[in-house]
């Protein structure tokens, strides 16, 4: 999200998913849609009954490539090299659209510059991906009257996640392709409420809204309701917490709904994080690699048990509504205004639409949300004043940078943070399956989805597997630098030879244990999506 | 401006009032948007019109033969009759066809109460044995874990098949078969297998009687008997909508809202069916606090975790968790500790807790999963 | 200088079927050893080649000798015939009269008007050249060299041409309709999918004469404006397909099709679908959906085609007559056509004549010509001389036409008029042993099983009425059958969504108009007048007919007949299962069922 906000000014997709189906041309890249996403994928195919032109950037055989003009199968870690790759060939064909970059851009000439060397030649080089390909998707996405970017965690989770997502914005102004429907840069959010949690400020720079700690008047504003003084410099960032407890020097940690001992890379590091803590808290509707360590577990309310508010990946804030009683009686809100109160900071709130009430009082891109006017539809921020309806798509006049001028930023090429060897000579790629949810803890409890999808295989080339002499269905031993696993091979031609992909929904097939502790140095984001691993057959 | 308007706006009359509507539109599209009455089976705006039921049959003057409504686009003064001796003929006539090959079981059908057929039956009159013959007796299938086809049941209007070929563009089930023994079905009668299904329950939402119904719900409640709230989905970010249905506190069934400003009733496995955890017996119900000079961490907690944990009332461990925390921070500072927030939260829950970190832990240390 | 000499062999699939192949090649070789110099195709003194069906199938094969112009018909034509034919016609001159086709096949021939048909039999449909010397190409020619798409549209319209596929809605105005619309493309697809049981019209123009249809598709193509063509031919005709791909391929060596057609810059070609043969698929929006690569099922009109077709395209579907027609009216002109049929049904009709017709086969006749001139004229009039019932036209939805009406007109209104249709042009002849009851029966059983089960009138309203009518035919009917039937009927025809269950129940209504005291013997005397329907029929022996030559009760598989030599037998009720094997065996005509 820091790529769209320095771009744009904002972190959330500029558009909203209903106008995906009015596209002329759609370039999909890093996600697989149809299994991260499904209904946003019937949008997709939407467009795709209405005639638009289907471009894919994903080193994997998706589902989506039977339906694609182009497949750009990159190498993991080439999106730079490819996106500018594609600019390059939009500019020397004079294809891009010169009003847009004088009238509502900045930093064009240093873009010109920085993609000079990435001819299509060297592009091929860099990404594995051919010169006709590059050339039929530079054309196909320039020459559309409306083309949209749909990105996923593919572009994302690299150690360059935020500058790949400078290199797609790129793209999108170098062609004019944003601030208008059916155009502009969506992000498709793993989690429910991405969007929403990122919205309402817990994190260590900003308050709701993304306004910063450091500004003395925001500040303020939150001493004023929040009847309280407020701390004036940023906080640690949660890999920085984790680093400081087996340093020492961090102490005591809450945990809400999080299984960062299953789900971030690298998981030894943070288990030995953990167990540095000196109290750790966890709060959670199931028992997870988390709540091993924990010192207290507070049972969490599901979401069927509560009333409340997502924002999804079009930032349309919607009603959850509670349709039963808490299981332990409380959810969290509750637990939270029990916990202050003991600490001695009186919270008062009798039902969370009040919480909304003063969120929106506080926040001004939620300033007219209430549950009163969400009841029926939902609202997409910016929604400033209880008369706004909202905003389906960014961008229209100005962008959110002080200029009001959207940014190029000539990022470069600087590949994966983790690269095949000889020891270690495949790129693993990991990703989400259909019929499971993140750390499982939910779909492996749902039998039906147990019946369909009950473990974890490693996705394998052919060409691969034959060297190897593994079988389909055959159990092989998975390492990296850091662990191993072991799971079931399924061959296929999904994944690309040197490539392999694992999910990582298993309890008993933790995934992370492989990934690497390589972070994108600007968002924290881990790179998730390439890390190198070996096969062995048992 | 008034001009462009005049151009794309049609005129016309729908038993005898004048409508104007949008050119483009059908006559059932604006028979509906003007508030009159049309039935059908097989219409569903998710789709393109199919017009197989032949139930918005209407009388346009001029044309000898009724029309179906839902195919029709409306033209410049268009007389539309929607109901007349003729139509109410002809609409009796399809449902007592319909029924004369129906089990006629409503009242062990999962959908009663919430099945189109049964209620134009009611309020058409009419009866199931003005015609006589041949009727199925096809067995039922079941064999997948979420969907159960009673094909007896169905009643051919083709949406099954149309969600499934056209916007999950997935192509598991087709029409097979001809004339009378025209049935939706997978190739070759297969069960459904995740080779061939994406298990997203798009047909059984299109279904407008009991022939496709969720098959972990049988039983469990019909539509009089649960209570339904409108909610958003915890999987993904899409912000789906759908509707939980709760029968005397447990929930036994997601249904569609067709109304839901991102999904349209559409849905897919995670959220259509994936609902068993949330009354999970694994649930934690209580708070946990770790027992006494227990210090295993390892993750063979997670076989037996109440080895390691003891049962607590809320005020022991909440009394636990403040004085705890109050503890670190005098002794070590307040940035010796923080918060860590989940997307899974709702946005009042990730509001909260920042606020409670920054007021009563007194520092920015709290961030949330959104960047992993 | 040698004599001219042309010897034309039938090799429609009528003629293949008699052995048409083998009587070739016993010309060739009887040609040979007689000493006369032949080779297929190459204009010698004496050229032996194969033509297209001929019309009158059942005196397959049919050879045409003709020297210096004068022709004999040979019908019937053998392997152990063809060497006195070579012998004493080919080379001594002198016709054998005992083979040449008789009355029959000149009252068959003669009467007719051919225009579709005309070059059917007459050239080798596998022969492009053969197709260029009759004039074949020059309509097409002309028309793009001389015509604007314009022109060409009015020429049609002033022709009067109607669609040949059954509906006859005006060519012209169709055609116009699919010229204005605007579209990146369009499409014209000629309908070769001939449904009907027992038609065969389509069939034999495309194995007879495929050219014919090409050019009237490049005319079509040119009218409209489309690059894009398609014919949609069942896979059931092998044959026609060989054939046109055949023409096809020539057409594109020729440069008739292609990106530049006859040097004109006009664009177009044509790719061949196969149908997999489903009745529902002669329904343009069916056929649409099948060449898309859907399931054969129909949708509604509006819109039509013409709006929204093929791929969404605007698209003009025609049948393989309307487009045979269409060169034969630019090659003669409009006003030519215009001048033949009547006021509302111009030029001719092509028929498949069968049932218990004498002369039965492939019929071109004028539009509006009396049904009585054909059944009895071409006809030659009923088989075995016996009592005309009635004329079943326009395939399984037409209706029934009773002898009180055989001077109906064979047009598109006068056929409607009388409770049928045009169709395709089926003509099922039906004498006074057949059952109407049965015979509405029997299009019922093939329409509903032909049911594409999209609409719930077609699907279970269609097998309902066969329900109601097998009731009938075994004796269950019931008083207020018939108004059930009939009411039933006229909502299936008013609420179904495409012709097929539009149409189906037309043998019922008209039966029911025309022999309701047929449904009423088998509904309140239990009794089939015809003797046809077997439950209510009981075999017994006339005494003063039975000779007691034991052969029924030899033949009874049921044993169920008993009797001593030469004494009258009888039959036991009780066991009779009514196969009808006494009646069949009886030389003394001593069964009678009733």
């Amino acid at each position: 999200m820091a790529g769209l906000a320095t771009s744009l000014g904002a972190g959330a997709a500029s558009n909203s998913l209903e106008q995906i189906k009015d596209a002329d041309v759609l370039f999909i890249f890093g996600s697989n849609t149809t299994e991260g996403h499904p209904i946003v994928s019937l949008h997709v195919n939407a467009a795709i009954r209405n005639g638009a032109r289907i471009i894919i950037g994903d080193p994997r055989r998706i589902d989506l490539v039977k339906f694609s003009d182009v497949w750009l199968n990159l190498r993991p870690g080439s999106n730079i090299a490819l996106l500018h790759g594609l600019i390059h060939i939009i500019l020397r064909d004079g294809l891009q659209n010169d009003e847009f970059i004088k009238n509502r851009t900045e930093g064009f000439d240093e873009l010109r510059e920085a993609v000079k060397k990435y001819t299509p030649q060297y592009t091929q080089q860099i990404t594995g991906v051919s010169v006709d390909k590059l050339e039929k998707a530079a054309r196909l996405y320039a020459k559309a009257k409306n083309a949209m970017i749909l990105y996923g965690l593919g572009v994302t989770e690299h150690h360059t996640g935020t500058e790949n997502v400078m290199a797609i914005a790129n793209l999108a102004f170098t062609c004019g392709h944003i601030g208008r429907p059916s155009t502009g840069i969506m992000a498709l959010r793993g989690q429910n409420n991405v969007q929403g949690a990122s919205d309402m400020g817990p994190a260590p720079n900003v308050y709701t809204g993304y306004q910063y700690v450091s500004k003395p008047e925001v500040r303020e504003k939150f001493e004023r309701a929040w009847d309280v003084k407020l701390p004036t410099i940023a906080g640690l960032k949660s890999v920085e917490m984790f680093d400081r407890a087996i340093e020492g020097t961090f102490k005591g940690l809450f945990t809400m709904g999080a299984d960062t001992a299953h789900t971030d890379p690298n998981i030894n590091h943070i288990w030995k994080a953990f167990d540095a803590l000196e109290f750790f808290v966890v709060c959670d509707i199931f028992h997870t690699h988390t709540t091993r360590f924990a010192d207290v577990i507070l049972p969490g309310a599901s979401f069927a048990e509560k009333d409340g508010t997502f924002t999804n990946g079009e930032r349309r804030v919607q009603r959850v509504r509670k349709a039963i009683e808490p299981l332990a009686g409380m959810a969290e809100w509750q637990v939270l205004q029990e916990l202050s109160k003991r600490m001695g900071f009186e919270m008062n709130y009798t039902h969370p639409s009040e919480i909304m009430d003063e969120i929106a009082s506080l926040t001004p891109n939620y300033g007219g949300i209430s549950y009163e006017r969400i009841e029926k539809q939902g609202i997409q921020w910016p929604c400033p004043t209880k008369d706004h309806p909202g905003t389906t798509t960014l961008y229209e006049l100005q962008f959110n940078r002080p200029s009001g001028k959207a940014l190029f930023v000539a990022v470069e090429h600087a590949g994966s943070g983790e690269l095949p060897n000889t020891e270690y000579p495949y790129v693993l790629i990991t990703g989400r399956r259909l019929q499971h949810y993140n750390n499982g803890s939910m779909t492996r409890r749902v039998r039906g989805i147990m019946e369909l999808s009950p473990e974890e295989t490693i996705e394998i080339n052919h060409a691969d597997a034959t060297r190897l002499n593994i079988a389909h269905g055959e159990k092989v031993r998975v390492s990296s630098r850091r662990g191993e696993i072991y799971v079931k091979a399924e061959v296929t031609q999904r994944s690309q030879a040197g490539n392999v992909f694992l999910a990582f929904h298993f309890e008993d097939a933790l995934t992370n244990i492989l990934t690497s502790g390589v972070r994108d140095p600007i968002a924290g984001t881990p790179e998730y999506k390439a890390c190198a691993v070996r096969i062995d057959k048992l | 401006m008034t001009t462009a308007i005049a151009q794309d706006t049609i005129t016309l009359t729908i038993n005898g009032k004048t409508v104007t509507a949008a050119s483009g539109k059908t006559i059932l599209q604006v028979c509906r948007d003007s508030g009159i009455y049309v039935p059908t089976l097989c219409y569903d705006e998710r789709l393109e019109a199919y017009g197989g039921c032949r139930l918005c049959l209407v009388e346009v003057k001029g044309q000898g033969r009724p029309l179906s409504s839902c195919t029709t686009p409306i033209r410049e003064g268009m007389e539309v009759t929607t109901d007349s001796d003729r139509i109410t003929r002809l609409r009796k006539t399809v449902l007592e066809l319909l029924l004369s090959n129906h089990p006629n079981d409503c009242m062990l059908c999962e959908k009663a109460g919430a099945c189109t057929l049964q209620e134009l039956v009611y309020m058409y009159g009419v009866r199931y044995d003005n015609y006589y013959g041949e009727m199925w007796n096809l067995p039922k299938k079941d064999d997948n874990p979420f969907i159960s086809y009673d094909p007896n049941k169905c009643v051919l209007c083709g949406r099954c098949v149309n969600i499934c070929q056209n916007v999950v563009m997935k192509g598991t089930i087709d029409m097979t078969g001809r004339g009378f023994y025209s049935k939706p079905d997978t190739a070759f009668g297969k069960p459904l297998t995740p080779d061939i299904c994406v298990f997203c329950g798009q047909c059984v939402s299109a279904c407008p009687v009991g022939a496709l119904t969720e098959k972990q719900a049988r039983g469990k409640g019909r539509v009089g008997s649960v209570e339904r709230v409108r909610t958003t989905c915890t999987y993904c970010g899409t912000g789906c909508n759908f509707y939980l249905n709760v029968n005397k506190g447990k929930i036994v069934k997601v249904t569609s809202d067709y109304a839901a400003p991102v999904n349209k009733g559409n849905l897919c496995v995670k959220g259509r069916f994936g609902y068993d955890f949330i009354q999970h017996p694994d649930r934690i119900t209580k708070p946990l606090i770790r027992r006494e000079g227990v210090t295993d961490t390892s993750p063979e907690v997670l076989k037996d975790p109440m080895a390691v944990f003891r049962e607590a009332e809320w005020d022991e461990a909440l009394d636990l968790v403040a004085s705890k925390f109050m503890e670190l921070k005098n002794k070590y500072g307040p940035d010796s500790v923080g918060g860590f927030s989940s997307s899974r939260c709702t946005n009042e829950e990730n509001y909260l807790f920042a606020k409670w970190v920054r007021v009563a832990l007194n520092t920015n240390n709290v961030d949330n999963c959104a960047r992993v | 200088m040698s004599r001219q000499i042309s010897i034309s062999v039938c090799m429609g699939t009528g003629g293949l079927a008699a052995g048409a192949r083998e009587v070739m090649e016993m010309f060739s070789v009887e040609l040979a050893s007689a000493g006369v110099e032949t080779t297929l195709h190459a204009q010698k003194h004496c050229d032996l080649h194969r033509v297209g069906c001929r019309g009158f199938c059942a005196r397959d094969v049919l050879v045409d000798v003709s020297i210096d112009g004068t022709k004999t018909t040979y019908e019937q034509v053998t392997l152990d015939r063809v060497a006195r034919i070579v012998n004493e016609h080919v080379v001594g001159g002198q016709p054998v009269e005992e083979f040449a086709a008789g009355v029959d096949y000149h009252n068959f021939e003669d009467k007719q008007l051919k225009v579709v048909l005309s070059e059917c039999g007459l050239i080798d449909p596998e022969d492009i050249e053969a197709y260029i010397k009759v004039g074949g190409y020059e309509a097409a020619k002309k028309v793009l060299a001389t015509l604007s798409p314009q022109d060409t549209i009015d020429t049609i319209k002033l022709s009067g041409l109607r669609g040949r596929g059954g509906a006859g809605f005006p060519t012209g105005l169709k055609w116009e309709f699919g010229s204005k619309e605007q579209a990146s493309q369009k499409y014209l697809i000629c309908n070769a999918d001939e449904g009907d049981p027992g038609a065969f019209m389509d069939r034999s123009v495309v194995e007879g004469n495929p050219h014919v249809v090409i050019e009237g598709m490049i005319i079509a193509a040119y009218a409209i404006g489309t690059t894009k063509g398609y014919v949609y031919i069942r896979a059931e005709y092998p044959l026609a397909v060989q054939r046109l791909e055949l023409a096809l391929k020539h057409a594109r060596q020729k440069g008739f099709l292609g990106d530049n057609i006859f040097g004109r810059g006009v664009k177009f070609d044509i790719k061949v679908k196969l149908g997999a043969g489903a009745f529902v698929c002669g329904e343009e929006t069916a056929l649409i959906a099948s060449i898309e690569g859907n399931r054969g099922m129909p949708r509604s009109k509006p819109p039509f085609p013409a709006q929204k077709g093929l791929f969404g395209k605007p698209t003009i579907i025609n049948n393989v007559e309307t487009l045979a027609n269409v060169t034969y009216i630019i090659r003669r002109g409009a006003e030519w056509f215009a001048s033949l049929g009547t006021e509302k049904s111009k030029g001719t009709k092509v028929f498949a004549l069968t049932g218990k017709i004498k002369n039965s086969g492939l019929i071109e006749v004028p539009m509006g010509i009396p049904l009585r001139k054909v059944i009895y004229g071409i006809g030659g009039g009923i088989e075995k001389d016996r009592r005309f019932k009635a004329v079943q036209t326009g395939g399984p939805s037409g209706g029934c036409i009773p002898e009180s009406l055989l001077d109906t007109h064979l047009d598109y209104e006068s056929l409607a008029s009388v409770g049928s249709i045009m169709g395709s042009g089926g003509m099922v002849v039906l004498d006074e042993g057949d059952c109407m009851v049965n015979i509405a029966k029997y299009f019922l059983e093939f329409t509903q099983a032909e049911s594409c089960g999209k609409c719930t009138p077609c699907r279970v309203g269609t097998k309902r009425l066969l329900e109601i009518l097998t009731r009938i035919t075994e004796g269950k009917g019931k008083a207020n059958d018939l108004v059930t039937l009939e009411a039933l009927a006229r909502d299936v025809i008013d609420s179904s969504l495409c012709g097929l269950g539009q149409t189906a129940p037309n043998p019922i209504l008209s039966t029911l108009k025309y022999f309701r005291d047929e449904y009423d013997a088998h509904i309140i005397d239990k009794r089939c007048p015809a003797g046809v329907c077997k439950a209510l029929l009981t075999y017994t022996i006339k005494e003063d007919a039975c000779t007691g030559c034991t052969m029924c009760a030899r033949v009874c598989p049921v044993k169920a007949i008993t009797g001593e030599k030469k004494k009258t037998h009888y039959i036991d009720h009780g066991l009779c299962i009514k196969c009808n094997s006494c009646y069949d065996v009886c030389k003394f005509n001593a069964v009678d069922k009733r």
